[in-house]
């Protein structure tokens, strides 16, 4: 007897799905108007270039060991961005007292 | 034998898809959502999405570090960030069906038709010779030999992050 359908074995299912979660990302960079939602947006692109390369490593890599690496590797990225643009974020509000992206503008008056 | 095998295989099946629609429902709502905190909400839905399907990729080290690093860390960080920087007033995001919403549909659109293109035109091989070593073993002997430089900066980069943000948040050299 022969399983009907495999979601979990193909490549094409991980590569959608990162597909999605990075293109919601783009949108939503676009759409966000506060720095913290657009950081958010950023945490979903990179997860979504994470999952593309785990995939890759299970299916595609000859050394799988080297796609956890850069799955962890862009997560240390994704820590220390996490870190500075929320102190940037802070620093916007201190002096703005607002994080809207549109209202932090004095250089283009 | 194969029969015995089917139910544990579909109930399998049956969660890996409740962890895409996961992930996917959850990024649905981190872009929409009208408060922040909800968005941050839905972003750690995705990332236990994500976690999950990092499982089926064969890696429980690498899904767990998922939990911890973004939900634990990252997520709490953004927490913090919200409650810091915002008042009850400007807690909403106002949008009007502008510009931009028109201009981030069509970056969107047009990333993924880009995107599913590439998967969908490109022949993907697997490599001739594959070790299949999946285990932290074989990924910590790596880390520490040969990609022992990008360890080394990777923990300078979160050092001077670490220091840089603390300088940001404190205001800068004026003060």
């Amino acid at each position: 007897m022969h399983m009907p359908f495999c979601f979990s074995g193909s490549l094409h299912i991980y590569l959608l799905t990162a597909i999605m979660l990075f293109v919601m990302g783009i949108f939503g960079m676009i759409y966000r108007r506060s720095f913290i939602g657009m950081l958010i947006s950023v945490e979903l692109i990179l997860n979504g270039a994470a999952l593309n390369f785990m995939a890759f490593n299970k299916f595609l890599a000859p050394d799988p060991s080297v796609g956890q690496i850069i799955t962890l590797i862009i997560m240390g990225i994704a820590a220390a961005e996490a870190a500075i643009g929320l102190s940037m974020a802070i620093a916007v509000y201190r002096s703005y007292k607002t994080i809207d992206a549109e209202a932090v503008n004095d250089l283009s008056k | 034998m194969a029969a015995s095998v089917l139910p544990y295989q579909f109930v399998s099946e049956i969660f890996f898809c409740g962890f895409v629609l996961l992930a996917l429902s959850g990024g649905i709502i981190a872009v929409s959502a009208k408060y922040l905190l909800h968005a941050l909400l839905g972003l750690v839905v995705t990332l236990f999405g994500v976690a999950g399907l990092y499982l089926y990729l064969g890696s429980f080290f690498i899904s767990l570090m998922q939990v911890l690093i973004y939900v634990g860390a990252i997520c709490v960080t953004i927490v913090f960030a919200i409650m810091l920087t915002e008042t009850p007033e400007q807690t909403k995001e106002n949008h009007k069906p502008g510009l931009r919403s028109f201009l981030a549909a069509g970056a969107g659109l047009a990333a993924l038709s880009c995107a599913f293109n590439f998967v969908y035109l490109t022949e993907w091989q697997p490599a001739l010779s594959r070790t299949g070593d999946f285990s932290i073993i074989a990924v910590g002997k790596r880390l520490l030999t040969e990609y022992c430089l990008v360890f080394e900066m990777i923990s300078l980069v979160l050092l001077f992050a670490i220091i840089g943000s603390i300088i940001l948040a404190r205001g800068g050299r004026g003060n």
